[in-house]
């Protein structure tokens, strides 16, 4: 394919056309940090949830794993889903592609950070095999083909998405360390409080969806 | 090993949902109604059968180191195949349970019951075992759409059971996404419950 083929197809105009495409990125964004909360309104990412959620700073390390995975995810799955998969017509092929690049790319990021940053390693090293069966990951990629997104498009929306998991991560750790001080009744402690807490706190997200008019 | 403790064992004593925590994302995401739910029963007890099956059949050839990625290859398979199979035939279906059909990839109880069954059992043990594991997590959905669907839309499988008037004016926020976490926890709550009464007999 040659250079000004790649060029248009990832700056490709949004369809719609409406408002400039900075408004379209910012309502991307805000989208997928508040009103389409990857945890709280899609369900997605509920396993480290309710898992990693228990300590302040253990949430904030997942996310900042989910994060950086989540963005290079996007970029490997769009560009192999663009560049390579759509033009030879295996589109069909995609789940399993994209299961594949991520789990290569988390051993990738795994073997680089052990490598060139060992400090990193430590602090995101135990989250990082968990992230292969994160459901965000792959339906953060699953998403942007579906929405049509272009290449920036499909990043911010990536970076926004691990934002917004991050925050209903740290959110709920904060709650659950108030928690444990208080007096649950003994069948709801553990997974079920949790649940019910989580359940709150849609409700309050909730609260955003008038933010960007659909 | 008999297969129907096997089997059974999914079902309620290690009920992939209420007893080991595992799938909750599409569990959450699709019981909105009794019809997603048992949509969704049926495509993850298929690729949870044939996985197990084939994870079984060449546990002795696949090498331990790269164990997992054939597992993830074995089960994206399947999916690709449930997702065209349904989006041929039961198109409305497919629609409404969207991401979640790819993303059974990535639903722990498939590659936990490749890892923790499939790959030291023999191929009739593990077919049981995917078999019982597939039915505990579409009871359980069932169950939880049950609630979803009676209080957000009075309906059970599409047929209106609490009337007309609560038809029209349902309790919206149990098909919301809150209302799937807040009722989950309720049943989470209920099942302690009921447990530790029958531990104390």
């Amino acid at each position: 394919m040659n250079a000004t083929l790649l060029m248009t197809t990832m700056l490709a105009a949004p369809e719609d056309g409406g408002g400039g495409s900075f408004a379209k990125l910012m309502t991307i964004a805000i989208g997928a940090v508040l009103i389409n909360n990857f945890v709280l309104m899609r369900f997605l990412g509920i396993c480290p949830f309710l898992g990693v959620s228990k300590q302040l700073d253990s949430a904030v390390g997942m996310g900042a794993a989910v994060i950086f995975v989540m963005t290079l995810a996007t970029l490997g799955s769009w560009t192999v889903y663009h560049l390579l998969l759509a033009p030879m017509g295996l589109t069909y092929l995609r789940t399993i592609a994209f299961i594949l690049i991520i789990a290569s790319l988390v051993q990738l990021v795994e073997m680089v950070l052990q490598k060139f940053s060992p400090a990193l390693f430590n602090a995101l090293g135990i989250y990082l095999p968990l992230i292969t069966t994160n459901c965000a990951i792959l339906g953060m990629a699953v998403l942007n083909i579906e929405e049509k997104y272009n290449l920036g498009e499909s990043l911010v929306h990536a970076v926004a998405a691990g934002i917004g998991f991050t925050l209903a991560l740290v959110i709920m750790a904060g709650i659950r360390g108030e928690l444990n001080e208080e007096d649950i009744p003994k069948p709801f402690r553990g997974t079920a409080i949790t649940l019910l807490v989580a359940g709150l706190l849609a409700l309050a997200f909730m609260g955003f969806s008038g933010l960007v008019p659909s | 090993m008999r297969l129907a403790a096997v089997f059974t064992n999914g079902i309620y004593r290690e009920n992939p949902v209420f007893k080991l925590t595992l799938g909750m994302c599409p569990f959450l995401a699709v019981t909105t109604s009794v019809e997603n739910a048992l949509g969704m029963g049926a495509a993850s007890t298929f690729v949870l059968l044939c996985s197990n099956f084939l994870v079984s059949l060449f546990r002795n050839v696949i090498p331990n180191k790269v164990r997992i990625p054939c597992y993830i290859v074995i089960i994206a398979t399947f999916v690709t195949l449930v997702d065209m199979v349904m989006n041929a035939y039961v198109p409305a279906l497919h629609k409404s349970l969207g991401i979640f059909i790819p993303l059974i990839v990535v639903n722990c109880i498939i590659l936990g019951r490749a890892e923790g069954f499939a790959n030291k059992n023999p191929v009739m043990a593990s077919l049981a075992d995917g078999l019982g594991m597939g039915v505990g997590f579409t009871l359980a959905m069932v169950l939880l759409a049950t609630f979803r669907e009676l209080l957000g839309n009075g309906t059970w499988l599409n047929v209106n059971v609490l009337g007309e008037a609560f038809h029209n004016q349902p309790l919206l926020i149990a098909i919301l996404a809150p209302g799937a976490f807040i009722l989950m926890g309720f049943i989470m709550g209920t099942f302690n419950i009921l447990e530790s009464r029958g531990g104390e007999r």
